[in-house]
């Protein structure tokens, strides 16, 4: 039984994009094709445990969503008349994912709808979490879903891959909607739980269907190897009682390194090809190099500091300049790092990271002051529980401490 | 599909606009007309005069209050209209891109069954 389970999960992860995908060039209704889609996954784990795993899952879910959208089609074919119908251009099978992606993010939808959309309709991630994810109430989420499907069919969105000329920035769109979903998979919740990690691996899943599809191009790999490596580290994030563990003080015996060694080989991979930039190639490698350390004492500060600077240059962010502080201070001293951040208070105004760093180094130069007050500009900031605990233990470490001390 | 480009700017600037700086404008008009008229997707539309111009009127039950000025007071006020025919919605955009105006809504047409 759980054998059946179990391939029922993975049948999931493999071929609810395709299948959605797949329906909704053929039905041109993304509402239908998903409502198809989950259908025939329910027949699947009625049936599937009594008569066995048929030999092609694929096949034998999109017979059943098929039929099901056909039921559909013909007991709602009055009221369907009167609504709008995705654009569909003539194209490949193979393109059907494709075409899902870029549709579901497509500029013309704020970047909310556009990460709700591929949550929703290429992950299959149920409404519920998709407003969990997201921190809106489920019934603000189903309106916003509506809406978004509304408006791709209304304003003539074609369901379609884009040209080779656009590729490029809707490519671009692509890759943040992705990382967003997934970087969402560990964001803060409400219940103060820290990690989704079944959000995070479809995301992960994802990103590699797209760098099969795009070989051509390098971000897609590059994309797929970040996530890989910030996921290998789940299990040692979060302690037993659910506050957060810093990097320096993980239990690196708990990190992946299959994960890791599969996303460093991608990335020499990248490197072989003569990819030498990129944002996600930067940050990746990033990644990599605290993946790669044995202890945090081996972590090459000097290489991180200087693949930083080359992120900054590309992406202009102060958030990057403040994981540049960081890596600074490591190599150069604390007072290096804390010169980094001059004036980026201002562009970053609500950031409690920038405050959780300025407090940090100015702790470690022994400045008690500057570090409680730092401390609790972080905390006016923060959200999320497992942070706040941090900050917050900090902090009165700090307090209960003399200056000078 | 057939779309409508909704032109909105400041109406200030253009009261203020020298004769050269308004034939500049009137001829990015006409450029972009010819590039509608050479993709056979020009369906017509027109330049409005200012917005102190507009009257705008309020039905409420039997009553229709007229009041002076346009629907919205905003800084960028409605200018003009095209009609264009795109494909889809990318074309559309394609299109406003190349529309010589500060800001450009797209909004597509409903089309009656038998248009």
């Amino acid at each position: 039984m759980t054998d059946v389970g179990d391939r029922l999960d993975q049948a999931w992860r493999r071929y609810w994009p395709r299948l959605v995908a797949g329906l909704a060039a053929r039905f041109r209704d993304l509402g239908l094709a998903e409502d198809a889609a989950a259908d025939a996954f329910a027949a699947a784990s009625r049936v599937w445990p009594v008569r066995g795993v048929p030999d092609e899952p694929m096949a034998w879910l999109t017979t059943a969503a098929t039929r099901r959208a056909v039921d559909r089609v013909r007991r709602e074919r009055v009221r369907a008349r009167s609504l709008p119908l995705l654009l569909v251009d003539e194209g490949d099978d193979d393109d059907d994912l494709l075409r899902l992606v870029f549709t579901c993010c497509h500029p013309a939808l704020s970047v909310t709808s556009q990460v709700a959309l591929t949550l929703r309709y290429v992950l299959g991630v149920p409404t519920a979490e998709v407003a969990a994810l997201l921190t809106v109430a489920e019934s603000a989420m189903a309106a916003r879903l509506t809406r978004a499907r509304a408006k791709l069919s209304g304003a003539g969105v074609a369901y379609r891959v884009p040209s080779p000329e656009e590729l490029p920035q809707r490519l671009s769109a692509v890759l943040s909607v992705v990382y967003l979903a997934f970087t969402r998979g560990y964001a803060p919740r409400r219940g103060g739980e820290v990690a989704s990690v079944e959000v995070a691996a479809d995301a992960i899943a994802l990103g590699r269907m797209l760098g099969d599809l795009m070989p051509g191009e390098p971000e897609v790999r590059a994309l797929s190897a970040l996530m890989m490596l910030q996921h290998s580290r789940r299990d040692a994030r979060v302690d037993a009682d659910g506050g957060l563990v810093l990097l320096p003080d993980q239990d690196r015996g708990l990190w992946r390194m299959g994960e890791v060694a599969e996303a460093v080989r991608s990335l020499r991979g990248l490197v072989r090809a003569g990819v030498t930039g990129g944002r996600y190639f930067l940050e990746a490698c990033i990644a990599a190099e605290h993946c790669v350390a044995g202890r945090p004492q081996d972590t090459d500060w000097r290489r991180i500091a200087g693949l930083y600077a080359r992120l900054e240059v590309l992406t202009g962010s102060p958030v990057v300049r403040v994981n540049r502080a960081v890596a600074v201070a490591e190599v150069e001293g604390p007072q290096a790092g804390l010169d980094l951040l001059e004036g980026v208070d201002g562009l970053l105004p609500r950031f409690h990271l920038l405050w959780a760093v300025r407090a940090d180094l100015a702790g470690r130069l022994g400045r008690r002051d500057e570090a409680v007050a730092a401390y609790r500009r972080a905390l006016e900031s923060v959200t999320g529980a497992a942070q706040r605990r941090f900050l917050e233990d900090r902090l009165a470490r700090w307090e209960s401490q003399p200056e000078g001390s | 599909m057939k779309y409508a480009l909704l032109l909105y700017g400041r109406e200030e600037a253009w009261a203020q606009a020298s004769e050269a700086e308004r034939a500049a404008a009137y001829a990015a008009h006409e450029e972009f007309g010819r590039l509608l008229a050479a993709r056979d997707a020009e369906r017509g539309g027109e330049e409005l005069a200012a917005s102190a111009t507009a009257t705008t009127l309020r039905r409420s039950g039997e009553d229709v209050v007229l009041s002076d000025g346009p629907y919205a007071e905003t800084v960028e006020q409605l200018g003009g209209i095209y009609f264009v025919e795109a494909a889809d919605l990318d074309e559309a955009l394609e299109l406003a891109r190349a529309c010589p105006s500060e800001v450009v809504e797209v909004r597509p047409v409903v089309e009656m069954a038998g248009d």
